[in-house]
């Protein structure tokens, strides 16, 4: 599975839907992701692929990782694994 | 009904080994939150705490009895002697079989479990010393209290996370007033701080790397803090028949259950529990001068405490002062209500409001009189001291100058 693929799987799970129920438009607002539900994702990110995560549940959006939709995550998570690599 | 008064008050937290240095580092408006130093602290995301620093416990206790006392235990003790030998009381007799001890703790000895897992899981050890469980089990404190001080009636130790102390003493305060107990010994004490218990808070994301900000409008997450606070609370009749000196009243209390969230705070729980303290305490809401907020510094607990006492105060929310001392001890999680009593302490006989310092931008969400960075002299009669746990259980106290 390539990261889109992973990033979407690990976002259904949370949102107990299936992986062709979520596009790379949808918010996590839009799939009925809460604010732990976010927090989980992002554990699961950060095991799933072995980077760490810049986020802050009071500062979801200044901590330099977007989580606007499923698209900028997967972006995000693409950024980290190249900077890793 | 019997009246409740503090005859007594002792502590160790950031600020200070004692109260009179804590009140005179609320009063400068001093931040105790620094960098923390603990084996393994590099390996954390979060390297910031209110850590007490220059407390020697070791060397207060012969190496028998430290064996013991895990840190959480040896800061109760310390403020439990500071607290009783302010009160006057000598436990002999009667006095000694009917008082006891009730204190708040959410971990209890974290330190010594931290300790003896590292010893088995990492080093492969396979022998623990033979006080390990003496030592974290959470009532150890009070159970050292109680053996110190030779306080032979109720004595037990409750833990509702970040408002077990407030738990606590509204226990104590309940035992007095219906004439169970003359005199309680009551507060709470924490220590988290060490790898494995600012990790596991690592994971919430709800820590500031850099500042515990409360009600500023740029914060960004609560800080740990770790230490005690121990009062006496005594039957006022008791207190002045002895012609103790009284440091204030404990004059009512509520406790409530949100029954919705885990961590979210609700508006609804932590007003009903403000209303319901006023309202045990038989105080008109315009009295009220002054509130220590529970104030973590989180985005959802600052913007939800301040609206709950603007539904509770109406228009008297705009008059009434609110400060989170926390941004100079930080979150001293069980014990976090105690400590925080002693700012109401502060307000009623000394007229000085601690300050919420590290304050930089406003909040539309939070606003009332936060007193930003500098405590401010101000004659209150009244004081509430919020606290609001994760699990959704809330504890208010109220107080009265006397």
């Amino acid at each position: 599975m390539n990261i889109k693929d992973q990033v979407i799987s690990i976002i259904a799970d949370q949102a107990f839907l299936t992986p062709s129920d979520v596009s790379m438009s949808s918010t996590l607002d839009s799939l009925g992701i809460d604010s732990m539900g976010i927090v989980e994702s992002i554990f699961a990110i950060e095991e799933t692929f072995d980077v760490s995560v810049p986020f802050n549940a009071n500062q979801p959006d200044a901590t330099g990782f977007d989580i606007s939709s499923v698209a900028s995550i997967v972006a995000g998570v693409e950024r980290l694994r190249a900077e890793q690599a | 009904m019997k009246r409740v008064v503090i005859t007594g008050a002792g502590t160790v937290n950031p600020l200070g080994l004692n109260v009179p240095d804590t009140l005179a580092a609320m009063r400068n408006g001093v931040c105790g939150i620094g960098p923390l130093a603990f084996r393994d602290v590099e390996r954390l995301s979060i390297q910031i705490g209110g850590q007490v620093h220059g407390f020697d416990g070791e060397s207060q206790h012969n190496r028998q009895k430290i064996a013991l006392y895990d840190r959480f235990t040896q800061f109760t003790l310390a403020a439990a002697s500071e607290a009783i030998i302010q009160s006057g009381l000598v436990f002999e007799g009667e006095l000694a079989a009917k008082s006891g001890v009730v204190l708040g703790t959410a971990g209890g000895g974290v330190s010594t479990w931290d300790d003896n897992y590292r010893a088995v899981y990492a080093e492969g050890k396979n022998r623990v010393h033979p006080f390990v469980v003496p030592r974290l089990m959470n009532n150890a404190a009070a159970s050292h209290v109680s053996m110190e001080h030779r306080l032979k009636g109720p004595s037990f130790t409750v833990s509702t996370a970040c408002a077990s102390s407030n738990h606590a003493m509204a226990q104590a305060f309940s035992m007095i007033r219906s004439g169970m107990a003359p005199v309680m010994v009551t507060g709470g004490s924490e220590s988290m701080l060490c790898f494995g218990g600012v990790k596991a808070w690592e994971g919430l994301r709800v820590m500031s790397r850099d500042a515990c900000r409360p009600f500023s409008a740029n914060r960004n997450g609560m800080v740990q803090g770790e230490g005690a606070g121990i009062f006496v609370f005594e039957d006022y009749d008791h207190a002045c028949a002895r012609g103790a000196e009284i440091l204030c009243e404990v004059s009512g209390f509520a406790m409530t259950s949100d029954a919705s969230d885990i961590v979210m705070p609700s508006k609804a729980g932590a007003a009903r529990a403000i209303k319901g303290a006023l309202q045990d305490a038989r105080i008109n809401p315009d009295e009220v001068g002054y509130i220590n907020a529970h104030g973590t510094g989180t985005m959802a607990n600052d913007k939800t405490e301040c609206a709950a006492v603007a539904d509770v105060f109406g228009t008297h929310a705009d008059r009434l002062m609110i400060s989170s001392t926390k941004s100079m001890h930080g979150h001293l999680i069980g014990g976090t209500g105690a400590v925080e009593l002693l700012a109401c302490i502060m307000a009623l006989r000394d007229g000085v409001i601690a300050p919420t310092i590290g304050y930089e931008e406003p909040d539309p969400d939070c606003a009332l009189d936060v007193v930003p960075n500098i405590a401010r002299d101000s004659r209150v009669t009244v004081a509430l001291s919020n606290a609001f746990a994760f699990g959704g259980m809330n504890a208010v106290l109220a107080l009265r100058a006397i």
